[in-house]
């Protein structure tokens, strides 16, 4: 790219708790590089400074949850050369997803007194179900090492790096001993995507899907082992419906269960 | 500047956690109207956590905010262990400082250098500032770093960590394997230290109030998950008796709710309020950091919550540095609990400031009921009256400029609109 101008990037916020947009923040040893290679042109969590698009780059965190979120994720796919969804609400509508099963106006009333006020859409949804998306990045939240890895590839165009194979494979590279077989513990390494780096057995506990579902996971496979351990189907119901409740692997699973 | 009427308007407020605006509408050279505007779009905790087991409360309530879930989580878990009947002491509890340590640097030291030091040297962003303040800015990230890799190491992960429990941990650690962050912390103090010097000399505008300051008060440290909510107006009660004390109003222009007292009104949480209610238990180093930098024992100026703010960063590091050098691996990592039909309640201190939540769980631990209430929802009616006192003070400066001001106003508070959705955009009118 040299001698061309920086790509102009952008950070959109929907329905999130900011958490993956802080990890480009939390990249402190990485952050004054990538600002060196690219144009920061609209980032209000970082900046007062606007620059108008379109933009080459946008980074979009969060789910689709409100009337105007509906329209204005159209506005940002417009102005978007290569949209990447980021996070766990990004990509399945996250854990505001949870209301996708029940009927939100009950929601509405158990916390505000006054529902008239909140404007609100019966789901919360995942971007692609409103516009076209480049890229999506995994995670709740997503690793910053993985967006550092998306942001590169952007600039030298070419493909991210981020495997879809499950949790078991960084598990095995790490030398965890598989907390399933040793401790019978239940686990949802087998079925979720990788990138965490397999955080959860490396501290003795089950994974918990927060990167959602691999690519064709067996979770019927992985439902019947833990019930022959003793699992009761409404832990099932729980389990997969947690950050990634709505990403159709673990939603199915769910329904089956519940 | 002949019209009779203006408005400031801030559409989307930057460098603020979440989506707010600010409106504000003045008439002949009288505000009219402030309104802080909270539209990050409800998402409903309170009412999902109905029918999930006690246990998932920690890493649920955690994704309510991805800068501080630690402080999500110590909520979550001293209210169950509160319901529960039991308190842990010893190396567990300690882990548990030593976490919050590592959240509160991390996200002070981002407020500080990232979201509020822009304002005072008028730059719109931290990699703008460092473009001339590049050895301030890359120190700034660096001690931020260290606060991240205290929670990544306890913790997991930075954001969203996965070690605490309800109980205690799921690992953890020898004594040599924590020994690294020693080194890391003799380092970040001394940063600290710098920091609390660099932001003493900013320039301040003279805006001294009056403010009901509310705190947990500990007879022991200073507080971050136990203790009593006390204030300067003779608040002094019992965490269990928050909603006896405390109202929240569900306000037209905001999806936050507005928390207030009910014997009097506003009240404002967070650094500034320990500060002033627990000087006596910061650290020697951090008291004698801030009266060297000017703070006094008081400090009722909230533009200069960026030296308070720069105190507790010192506070942590010297606290964590306390907690390493005597800690001993604990027996085991975690009690078991079992459930029974039962309330409990919990406030600690977010780095925002006080974060309440209570449960009740049924006979075989599912919550029934959920209640949480972030710190910046108790903040947002005094930066309300911050503003109204504000804007008048400054009406010659040109809108700009008086616009950016608001905004530094609204920064003082580090307001996360995230948590308060259950955020901000300005809107200044001149009619």
């Amino acid at each position: 790219m040299a001698g061309k101008r920086k790509p102009k990037v952008a950070v959109w916020k929907f329905a999130s708790c900011d958490g993956c947009q802080l990890s480009l923040l939390d990249c402190e040893d990485e952050l004054l590089a990538v600002a060196e290679e690219i144009e920061i042109a609209n980032f209000p969590e970082a900046s007062r400074a606007v620059v108008k698009g379109p933009y080459d780059l946008s980074l979009v965190e969060g789910s689709i949850t409100t009337p105007h979120d509906e329209e204005r994720i159209h506005q940002v796919r417009r102005s978007s050369k290569f949209l990447v969804a980021i996070g766990a609400c990004a990509t399945a509508g996250g854990i505001q997803a949870l209301r996708n099963f029940k009927d939100v106006q009950d929601f509405i009333s158990i916390v505000y007194a006054t529902p008239d006020y909140i404007d609100t859409l019966r789901t919360s949804s995942a971007i692609s179900e409103h516009v076209r998306v480049d890229f999506e990045l995994r995670g709740c939240p997503i690793n910053k090492m993985q967006l550092v890895e998306v942001i590169s590839a952007y600039l030298k165009d070419r493909k991210p790096v981020t495997p879809a194979h499950s949790v078991c494979v960084e598990c095995k590279r790490r030398g965890t001993v598989c907390v399933m077989v040793s401790q019978g513990t239940f686990c949802m390494g087998p079925v979720t995507h990788a990138g965490c780096e397999a955080i959860c057995p490396s501290y003795n506990r089950g994974c918990y899907g927060c990167f959602g579902p691999k690519e064709t996971p067996n979770t019927e496979s992985l439902s019947e082992w833990s019930k022959e351990n003793g699992m009761a189907g409404e832990e099932l119901v729980r389990a997969y419906r947690s950050f990634n409740a709505c990403a159709t692997p673990f939603r199915k699973e769910s329904e089956r269960h519940d | 500047m002949t019209k009779k009427t203006r408005t400031i308007k801030v559409d989307y407020l930057a460098r603020v956690e979440g989506e707010g605006a600010l409106y504000i509408k003045i008439k002949d050279d009288v505000v009219q109207d402030v309104k802080l505007k909270i539209f990050e779009p409800p998402r409903f905790f309170e009412a999902f956590l109905q029918g999930r087991d006690f246990r998932e409360a920690p890493d649920i309530t955690a994704r309510i905010c991805g800068i501080c879930p630690v402080a999500y989580q110590m909520s979550a878990i001293h209210a169950m262990e509160n319901a529960l009947g039991i308190q842990l002491d010893g190396p567990l509890r300690e882990i548990r400082r030593l976490m919050y340590c590592g959240e509160w640097i991390e996200s002070h030291v981002l407020h500080i250098y990232m979201l509020h030091a822009p304002d005072f040297l008028g730059y719109e962003d931290a990699v703008r500032m460092a473009k001339d303040h590049k050895g301030i800015v890359e120190r700034g990230l660096q001690l931020k770093k260290v606060g991240n890799e205290i929670v990544s190491l306890i913790g997991g992960r930075e954001i969203h960590p996965i070690n605490a429990r309800v109980g205690g941990f799921y690992k953890v650690f020898a004594k040599p394997e924590l020994d690294g962050l020693k080194e890391r912390l003799k380092w970040a103090r001394d940063a600290a230290l710098e920091t609390v010097r660099w932001t003493a000399q900013l320039p301040f505008p003279e805006f001294e109030q009056d403010y009901e300051f509310v705190a947990l008060s500990h007879p022991e440290e200073y507080a971050f998950n136990e203790g009593r909510l006390v204030s300067n107006r003779g608040l002094d009660i019992a965490v269990a008796d928050y909603e006896n004390h405390f109202v929240e109003e569900h306000v037209e222009h905001s999806n936050a709710l507005h928390s207030v007292l009910k014997e009097r009104d506003s009240y404002f949480v967070g650094p500034m309020a320990r500060y002033n209610l627990n000087f006596d238990q910061l650290s020697p180093l951090a008291q004698e950091a801030a009266l060297e930098a000017g703070l006094g024992r008081e400090c009722t100026n909230p533009f200069k919550s960026i030296v308070v703010r720069s105190v507790e960063v010192l506070y942590a590091c010297d606290e964590a540095l306390r907690i390493l050098e005597s800690y001993e691996k604990p027996e085991r990592p975690y009690v078991d609990l079992e459930p029974r039909k039962s309330t409990g309640y919990a406030c600690t201190e977010a780095p925002r400031g006080i974060l309440y939540h209570r449960y009740s769980m049924d006979s075989e631990g599912k919550i029934v009921t959920a209640r949480i209430v972030p710190p910046t929802s108790q903040n947002q009616k005094t930066i309300e009256n911050d503003l109204w006192k504000f804007v008048p003070k400054f009406l010659d400066l040109p809108e700009e400029k008086l616009t950016w001001q608001c905004e530094q106003a609204i920064r003082n508070y580090d307001p996360c609109i995230s948590c308060a959705t259950h955020f901000l955009k300005l809107d200044l009118e001149r009619v």
